[in-house]
């Protein structure tokens, strides 16, 4: 009967309005409410489920070793020559030693780690010519290089920018002891450890017959010891720009504190599972000054797994909100438990 | 011919006095002066050719009529438009932070997309002015090129042009029902009395037709006007606004001059009706006509809700330089803590050098003034205005606002203030249209003493109350003709009112006007079949048969009438007065172009001396009474010149005293009009009873008229001189009209002057308010029986009227008067000399009206019912409960008001009533002191109540702060007590009395005085106002208040206009407030609030980082993210849920209006819940940034790897929270919210591949990628939202199930079951019902003395639920008493007498005794209601003085009156004193208030 009217009444009245679902706002919705009873299950779910993860991960990251060795206080004279930097071209080198007490098996990863090293400062950040860094002949004089951009005779640097201006030059080496006197070169890979994308595609050298007219016209950054060109002379794949050291220090990390991945180790010989237990020593060639800014550098030797490297953390907070969300779902269900005898007894006795 | 004329004024003129001359000099010198100051214009016929006398001497430009309503050109409109933006604070803030990136030193992001969002929003505002001045355009465009006809002067003809090229001092020409395009002067009308009938529903939207009046000089050309010969020019006030108001002077080339007032003045925008043809100059054109002037657009009001929200943004602010210079000066620390160290991450400055640490901290301030801008929403206006468009769209749509009767829905007018409809606190309601209907109906009659009660009628009345009956009642009873009739009539007030719904757009007279001239063919008046078929009284039926019998046999024998009895004159003269005493225009359906015309004579309402001796000299008898009318024209035209001849030679005195020598011997007069009469009758009256329509000024003239007309008494014709009625047996009698003395405010009542075609006497017909009338009647000696009985008939009409009153009924009193032609001859001396007066024209004519109104015979009084509009005591019960206060403000009188109050429920019976009627200040003060330590007193008790009600019922924390309104008290006020009460002196008292009352009624309030009431509560209570009203006198009080509605009801489109909201009806009040007001306001102050979060949580996420980033600014959020965030990827889920969220389902809203009062109390956005929200916003960005933190932490991670998550997370976290606050989900929400999940993602990817460098200085090449292929990010993306969110879910459910909200219960009330949905009815009227308990009954009848009194007066105080033993003794308590209110039945005062009721109580100072006189019951006792005389009431006196107890007025000029009950106090050291000299006044109604006047004197006060 009412439908009957409206219609006719949409017949005869145009400026009535429609009655469909939307313009009355009577769409068929899901009103969900939040309470006790509602929510009881998926919080159970829920924490039951993270405290699941949280374990896996725990025991994941458990399983990765990983080893540190501090070298700021071990090569102290080298970091007090390069305080001063008219002592540059001098050639510091210093040994760390350590032992590893098991084997570490499977893949190493070498890392330099950095502490207080703020690369994450604003200006910082943007001190860099993606361009040119990508080989294409341009004017960085309006980039975002100043002031390490060009020298005032006017010469551009290559790469121009203080990220690139300020990279890790330290050279590490690592040495087995096979017995207590001989020592050998473990072999390390300096190729791969930059993301594909950033070695295939955002990084090129500029097209020459050779890299060095590539680079001619250009200056190496003051902070550098050798032209970009010379970044390693072995291997053509992993010179000038293209240069592994150099792409993973553009990609300037998130903190302060951060480790950069310097060499993979390489599985030959007797380094095929991994790094053998035994002693080992690092030598560096120390030219990164760091305590200008009260800095560290340390070495880290790490395996990793598919949930990322040593940090517990992730599995940590899995497993503590897991519990907390099982825990107010027991509180929850304690209340509601409460007051539904409450209830019961409320429509039992109205009044 | 005419310039012939003029020659011959002038010649008549000649001997014109020097004083004349004089004064023109004066006048001319005047005018010299005013054109100085330029207060005037000049207007001059265009056709003239420019002599070098006619020349202008250059007048500022004038307008034409082409209509321009675009703000911008197409050259102008980006200047102007980007101008008008950046008066938006906002705007300029926006800009100048993307400006700011421009600058090297302190620059953020890439400075091009900086400029994105504000150029993004910039362009929305554009791109909707654009669109709307488009569509301006298109419209004006449609309008400038209508057409009309100007005179052309190469031509000599009228050609036809647009209307934008009609230009001042053009002769426009007009057919019927065109539109008129300019504001005109009438010069010239095919009608023969110079009349142009037009509708002015464009301009007022009202329907009656109204009359113009050509120039009187023009009217009295022989020929047809011809433009060409127009030398005259015109002088007239500058445009102006004003559509009642037009002065000006036309001077003639003769030098003579002639006044215009808005009688001659054809508005823009009105269309011409019922006359073929009219011709006039165009005095304003274009945008400076009236109609144009009058158009101010739509108001921008600035809503609570928005003004709340300004605060927070303002808080917003603060908070963003507090972190800018913390930012800073941690930076600041940072750089210098380095010092002279320059590590190699510190990039020096562009020149080399590095920055002082001082400096370093100043740059970057700027700098995170830049980064954290999202800070400050800047999507948020673009946002709320989106939002608010949605949902005036989905109000638009409701079909619950859309009445079908009249075709029209609601319409928003102010489109931001929406979300104010949910937290109004005040309702401020006219009375008469808005509660009721404005459809006056005849409902019953007094005549000479005696009551017709029409029961038939009031039966009849009631059917119609099923408002679908209507229809199928005339389907049903159709045949007859008057049944079809209405049937016809009913439709065209549809067609009507659909015009009049069309046109409430924003600018009347231009936009709709053209569109709607075609809809508006027909015309109608105000009639519906309920209002038309009235059913006669059988008795009086029978006696007007009678009269009208014996008329005719006195007739046919040659009788005088004198020989009638007085009550059959009576209803005689009371009928001819319902039917003539108006100014109701006769037309018929068939042809709606043409008057019903039946025209004897050619003549003009008596306007000259001339014409009255001319009309009453026997040369006229003995000239014919058969004379054709165009002899009589051209004789009048002669004897008008000789007149004016005469009389400007004989003094007028002589010529008088001649006439009235002349006129005594026209006794024989009579038969003559007999004859003439019944000659006539035979040619007029037509065979088949054509039905003819009214149109009235107002409704109530035209319910009158069709309440005669039940009785036989037609109106069948109306020219301006004449006045044709239909009458039984004696068939059509044709009144000479002689004077109309319109209506106004003033006066309260109208008169005509006629002369009786049956007596030939001069008779004045009046008709108007009770309370003036009466006083007017011709005081009547008690002696002579005659009198006595006349005086008898007065009380007895005086009692039938309160009693009318006392049902609701509109009341109006008829009274007649004879005139004797010496008495009509010097007054009509003194009227047309006050009409010919200059100065103070209108001061001299009302003082000429009220010597012409007195010395009255009462004939009878008429009873109109102006019913209430379906739905309305519902609509008032509803929003009572939502904890509305609802205020009446209606310039009725008491009685009627109070009864209409008492019908919607406004009052409730059970409610003691305080009536404030006071003469003067101190009263007033000392009247509302008394009320309030009333109140007081009372109100102490009820805060013990309180508290232990609140005890019991455990419901403390959520009783609202509205509970200190004492819902037991009415207030009524009249309007004089009111003007005091409004001083500044006392407003604060009025105030905190009326907030205590339940409701408030103010009766007899001006326009001025409602507004100010409305002001008074808007700024004091610091309350949220909405004012609904429906006429002209509503406007003021419409734009005073927060919101105002209009109803687009028949008194026009003034209020609508002036409205932000219109309403067809005032019950769609109720679901406009209670649910679209709810809704609006919930949603978007859910939305506003979740604004805050979003942003100061996103925000808050940048400035952890400035912990691990040396506050160096940088951001590990891109930029594209940063800015695009608000912008694209979480606004639309926040505007989903910004128009669609029901926090209520509608039915609940309405089921349970006390939901209402969240919005009153804010409870959704209020101060704490925005900090509340930026904690939350603070913890949930704290999680944020330290999960990714911690996980990530000591890795190779870089920045943007690092950065990108914690977006996603972000992301993740506001939709999530989103969905936690939104309460329904409907297909669309959940779109939204993956649509935005999916947009992002998309982005990202795309985004991330596109190019490795365009997108300098951040290079997010490749990291989206990478990301998701590390299951790190997933397991970061699942945890940290789900404890970011633990804590305000868990609140919500542990709120949901512990201690939910009404809104809560309100919300879940569908889906439970019916016992557990009672239960939750009943925690959520829990607050209602306490209220009840907590009324302290005041129940001391077992204290009374007066033990015969005890019972009625028990009877009176019983309340449901009471605690005697508490409030026994009440200080200082008056009695409430109950009245019973039954309509139909008679008022009478009991046998009982008034109710003493003497108390014990303790006084503050003595322990005296003070008296409390329980007054007034009112029974209903139709029996005794015949027998109770005025002197019945007098023993009541002897009674209340052997009473022994002293009954002392509180003050005794002030009466006190109230008809339900009274309180009466006097301070014991007053006792003493006055015990003597006082006497108490108290009546129930005002006729034993009048009564006992005598006793009181002086000292009452009239009301």
């Amino acid at each position: 009967m009412k439908n009957k009217d409206n219609q006719s009444a949409q017949e005869s009245n145009p400026r009535c309005p429609d009655s469909s679902a939307f313009k009355q706002q009577k769409l068929p919705a899901w009103k969900p409410k939040l309470t006790a009873s509602t929510v009881l299950s998926s919080f159970f779910v829920i924490g039951l489920f993270c405290l699941l993860v949280g374990i896996c991960l725990i025991l994941s990251a458990r399983s990765v070793n990983e080893i540190q060795i501090d070298y700021s206080d071990v090569c102290l004279n080298c970091s007090k020559l390069r305080e001063s930097s008219s002592n540059w071209d001098k050639e510091c080198n210093c040994f760390a030693h350590f032992t590893l007490q098991e084997n570490m098996p499977g893949d190493i990863f070498m890392y330099y780690r950095l502490q207080n090293f703020y690369q994450n400062h604003r200006r910082y950040v943007l001190s860099r010519s993606d361009a040119q860094l990508l080989g294409q002949d341009v004017n960085i004089q309006n980039s975002y290089c100043a002031p390490f951009a060009t020298y005032p005779n006017g010469t551009p640097m290559a790469p121009c920018g203080a990220i690139a201006n300020s990279m890790f030059n330290d050279t590490v080496q690592l040495f087995y002891y096979v017995n207590s006197s001989t020592a050998i070169q473990v072999p390390l890979l300096k190729n791969g450890n930059s993301w594909w994308s950033d070695k295939n595609v955002k990084f090129r050298n500029p097209t020459s017959y050779n890299l060095s007219s590539a680079f001619a016209g250009t200056a190496r950054p003051p902070y550098w010891q050798k032209p970009a060109y010379l970044l390693d002379e072995k291997d053509e794949r992993n010179n000038g720009y293209i240069n592994d050291d150099l792409i993973v220090w553009m990609r300037v990390s998130a903190f302060a504190t951060f480790r950069n991945l310097y060499r993979r180790l390489s599985r030959t010989n007797q380094f095929a599972d991994g790094l053998p237990a035994g002693n080992y020593t690092f030598h560096i060639t120390y030219n990164f000054p760091v305590t200008k800014f009260q800095g560290k550098k340390q070495l880290v030797l790490s395996t990793i797994t598919w949930s990322g490297g040593s940090n517990l953390f992730l599995g940590i907070a899995y497993t503590v909100s897991g519990a907390v969300i099982v825990l107010a779902g027991f509180v929850i269900a304690a209340i509601h438990l409460k007051r539904r005898k409450k209830k019961t007894y409320f429509q039992r006795h109205p009044k | 011919r005419r310039t012939g004329e003029m020659a011959q004024d002038t010649a008549a003129d000649g001997d014109v006095p020097q004083l004349q001359k004089e004064e023109e000099k004066e006048w001319k010198k005047r005018r010299r002066r005013r054109k100085k100051e330029s207060k005037t214009r000049t207007v001059r016929s265009n056709l003239l050719l420019p002599g070098p006398e006619a020349e202008k001497p250059k007048r500022s430009p004038l307008a034409n009529n082409r209509l321009k309503t675009t703000k911008y050109t197409a050259l102008s409109f980006l200047p102007k438009n980007l101008f008008e933006q950046f008066h938006r604070l906002a705007n300029v803030y926006f800009v100048f932070i993307a400006l700011l990136n421009f600058v090297p030193a302190v620059n953020a992001f890439q400075p091009e997309l900086a400029l994105a969002p504000v150029l993004f929003i910039l362009a929305v505002t554009a791109i909707k002015d654009l669109w709307e001045d488009y569509s301006r355009y298109s419209s004006d465009n449609e309008i400038n090129h209508m057409e009309c006809l100007v005179y052309c002067r190469n031509e000599k003809k009228y050609m036809t042009r647009y209307w934008k090229e009609v230009e001042v001092g053009d002769f426009v020409q007009l057919r019927c029902n065109e539109t008129i395009p300019a504001d005109i002067l009438l010069l010239s009308s095919s009608d023969p009395d110079g009349l142009c009938h037009i509708e002015t529903a464009n301009l007022d939207g009202e329907t009656n037709l109204k009359q113009r009046q050509v120039i009187r000089r023009f009217l009295e050309l022989d020929s047809e006007f011809d433009p060409l010969k127009f030398t005259s020019v015109i002088e007239c006030e500058k445009p102006n606004n004003d559509l009642s108001r037009f002065r000006g002077y036309i001077i003639h080339k003769s030098g003579k001059r002639d006044g215009l007032d808005k009688e001659n003045l054809l508005l823009r925008g009105c269309t011409v009706r019922n006359t073929e043809e009219v011709t006039g100059i165009v005095i304003y054109a274009g945008h400076e006509t009236k109609a144009l002037l009058n158009n101010s657009g739509p108001r921008y009001k600035r809503s609570k809700l928005e003004r709340q929200m300004n605060i927070d943004v303002l808080w917003c602010v603060l908070i963003l330089i507090v972190m800018c210079l913390f930012s800073a000066i941690g930076h600041g620390l940072w750089v210098w803590q380095y010092s002279e160290k320059k590590p190699v991450f510190n990039v020096p400055g562009m020149d080399g050098n590095y920055l002082s640490p001082v400096l370093a901290a100043v740059y970057l301030f700027l700098t995170m003034i830049i980064v954290f801008q999202v800070l400050i929403p800047i999507s948020l206006y673009v946002s709320i205005e989106i939002v608010k468009v949605c949902q005036v769209y989905f109000i638009h749509q409701d079909k619950d606002l859309y009445d079908e009767e009249t075709d029209s829905q609601l319409q928003c007018r102010a489109l931001n203030i929406t979300e104010d409809l949910g937290q109004m606190q005040y309702i401020f309601s006219d009375k008469t249209g808005t509660l009721t209907e404005n459809k006056m109906v005849f409902r019953r009659c007094t005549v000479s003493g005696i009551e017709y009660s029409h029961d038939a009628n009031a039966k009849r009345l009631a059917m119609y109350q099923e408002p679908d009956s209507e229809e199928e009642e005339i389907a049903a009873k159709g045949g007859t003709l008057s049944q079809r009739n209405s049937v016809s009539s009913h439709q065209s007030i549809k067609v009507v009112h659909r015009s009049l719904s069309t046109k409430s757009h924003r600018r009347t007279g231009s936009r709709a006007e053209a569109k709607r001239a075609s809809i508006l063919s027909k015309h109608t008046a105000f009639s519906s079949p309920m209002e038309k078929d009235i059913t006669p009284d059988p008795n009086l039926l029978e006696k007007v048969n009678a009269c009208a019998r014996s008329i005719e046999i006195m007739r046919s024998h040659e009788q005088p009438l004198s020989q009638l009895t007085p009550e059959l004159s009576d209803i005689f003269d009371f009928f001819i007065a319902l039917t003539i005493c108006n100014t109701v225009v006769v037309t018929s359906p068939d042809q709606p172009r043409q008057k019903v015309r039946v025209r004897f004579e050619l003549k003009s309402p008596v306007k000259t001396i001339e014409d009255f001796i001319r009309r009453f000299t026997p040369s006229r008898l003995t000239s014919g009474s058969n004379s054709s009318s165009s002899s009589s024209l051209t004789t009048s035209k002669s004897m008008n010149r000789l007149g004016s001849g005469i009389f400007s030679s004989i003094s007028t005195e002589s010529t008088l005293l001649k006439l009235e020598e002349k006129l005594a011997h026209t006794a024989q007069m009579n038969n003559n009009g007999f004859s003439l009469q019944s000659g006539r009758r035979a040619i007029g009256s037509r065979p088949e009873e054509e039905e003819l329509r009214y149109e009235a000024e107002s409704p109530d003239e035209a319910a009158l008229v069709y309440a005669a007309r039940a009785y036989n008494c037609a109106l069948v014709g109306r020219l301006s001189d004449q006045v044709s009625v239909e009458l039984p047996h004696l068939g059509r009698l044709t009144f000479e009209l002689l004077h109309t003395l319109g209506f106004d405010s003033i006066r309260k009542r109208m008169s005509v002057v006629v002369r009786h075609p049956l007596t030939d006497e001069i008779n004045v017909y009046t008709k108007g308010a009770d309370s003036v009338i009466m006083d007017l009647l011709l005081p009547c000696s008690s002696d002579d029986p005659r009198g006595k009985h006349q005086k008898k008939i007065q009380s007895k009409t005086q009692n039938y009227l309160n009693l009318y009153a006392v049902d609701g009924l509109r009341t109006l009193c008829i009274a007649k008067r004879v005139l004797s032609k010496e008495e009509y001859a010097s007054w009509l001396k003194s009227h047309l000399e006050a009409e010919s007066s200059i100065e103070n024209r209108e001061e001299l004519l009302f003082q000429s009206a009220l010597r012409m109104e007195t010395n009255l015979h009462l004939l009878g009084a008429t009873g109109i019912e102006d019913r209430l509009q379906d739905g309305v005591p519902e609509a008032i019960a509803n929003l009572r409960k939502a904890g509305l206060q609802i205020w009446v403000l209606t310039g009725d009188k008491q009685e009627t008001a109070i009864n209409i109050a008492y019908a919607c429920k406004l009052l409730d019976h059970d409610e003691e009533i305080l009536t404030l009627n006071a003469g003067s200040l101190e009263t007033s003060a000392a009247l509302l002191d008394q009320c309030l330590r009333y109140i007081e007193s009372k109100f102490s008790n009820n805060a013990i109540d309180k508290t232990a009600g609140n005890m019991t019922v455990g419901f403390g924390p959520l009783s609202p702060p509205s509970s200190s309104v004492n819902s037991s008290l009415g207030l009524v006020i009249d309007g004089k007590t009111l003007a005091y009460a409004l001083d500044k002196t006392l407003e604060d008292k009025f105030l905190s009395l009326a907030k205590r009352c339940r409701s408030v009624l103010c009766c007899r309030s001006t326009p001025l005085q409602k507004s100010m009431v409305v002001k008074l509560v808007r700024d004091k209570l610091k309350a949220m106002t909405l004012a609904i009203g429906d006429g002209a006198n509503d406007v003021s009080m419409i734009q005073v208040a927060d919101v105002g509605v209009g109803i687009s009801g028949p008194e026009g489109m003034q209020a609508v206009m002036a409205s932000d909201f219109a309403v067809p009806r005032f019950r769609h009040l109720e679901k406009l407030l209670l649910v679209h007001g709810h809704w609006c306001y919930s949603r978007l102050a859910n939305m506003v609030l979740y604004f805050f979060y979003k942003n100061a949580m996103f925000v808050a996420l940048l400035f952890w980082y400035q912990f691990y980033c040396g506050f160096s600014g940088s951001s590990m959020i891109d930029q594209w993210y940063l800015i695009f965030f608000n912008l694209l990827f979480s606004s639309l889920p926040q505007l989903v849920t910004g128009v669609l969220d029901k926090n209520v389902p509608a039915e609940v809203l309405i089921g349970v209006p006390q939901l209402y009062k969240s919005g009153q109390n804010m409870e959704e956005y209020q101060p704490h819940m925005f900090w509340m929200n930026m904690i939350d916003a603070l913890y949930q960005s704290l999680v944020c940034f330290f999960i990714p933190y911690f996980i990530y932490y000591d890795s190779e991670v870089d920045i943007f790897s690092w950065g990108t998550p914690i977006t996603t997370i972000a992301l993740f976290t506001i939709i999530l929270h989103l969905a936690i606050e939104t309460k329904t989900w409907t297909l669309l929400h959940w779109s939204s919210c993956v649509f935005s999940i999916l947009l992002f993602f998309i982005v990202a990817l795309i985004y991330n591949v596109s190019c490795p460098i365009c997108y300098p200085p951040s290079n997010p090449y490749w990291t989206m990628e990478k990301l998701m292929g590390d299951p790190v990010f997933y397991l970061t993306c699942i945890i940290s939202p789900v404890v970011a969110l633990l804590p305000r879910f868990l609140y919500r459910t542990l709120q949901g199930t512990i201690f939910p909200t009404k809104l809560q219960l309100g919300r879940q009330l569908n889906r439970w079951p019916l016992d557990a949905r009672s239960q939750i009815l009943n925690r959520l009227n829990i607050k209602k019902e306490s209220i009840p308990q907590k009324l302290p009954c005041t129940e001391h009848s077992s204290q009374d003395p007066q033990s015969n009194a005890s019972d009625s007066f028990k009877a009176c105080k019983q309340t449901p639920t009471s605690e005697p033993s508490q409030h026994g003794y009440n200080p200082a308590f008056p009695s409430c008493t109950r009245v019973e209110h039954k309509t139909g039945l008679s008022v009478t005062v009991s046998p009982a007498g008034p109710l003493l009721c003497g108390e014990n109580k303790h006084s503050s100072v003595t322990n005296s005794q003070e008296q409390y006189l329980e007054f007034d019951k009112i029974t209903h006792n139709a029996s005794e209601m015949e027998s109770m005389s005025v002197e019945e009431t007098f023993p009541w006196n002897s009674t209340i003085d052997q009473s022994g107890f002293s009954l002392l007025n509180w003050i005794t000029s002030t009466p006190l009156f109230s008809r339900f009950g009274r309180l009466l106090q006097l301070p014991p050291s007053q006792l003493q004193n006055e015990v003597q000299g006082n006497v108490s006044v108290l009546g129930s109604t005002s006729s034993l208030y009048q009564d006992f006047k005598g006793l009181t004197g002086k000292n009452s006060n009239d009301f």
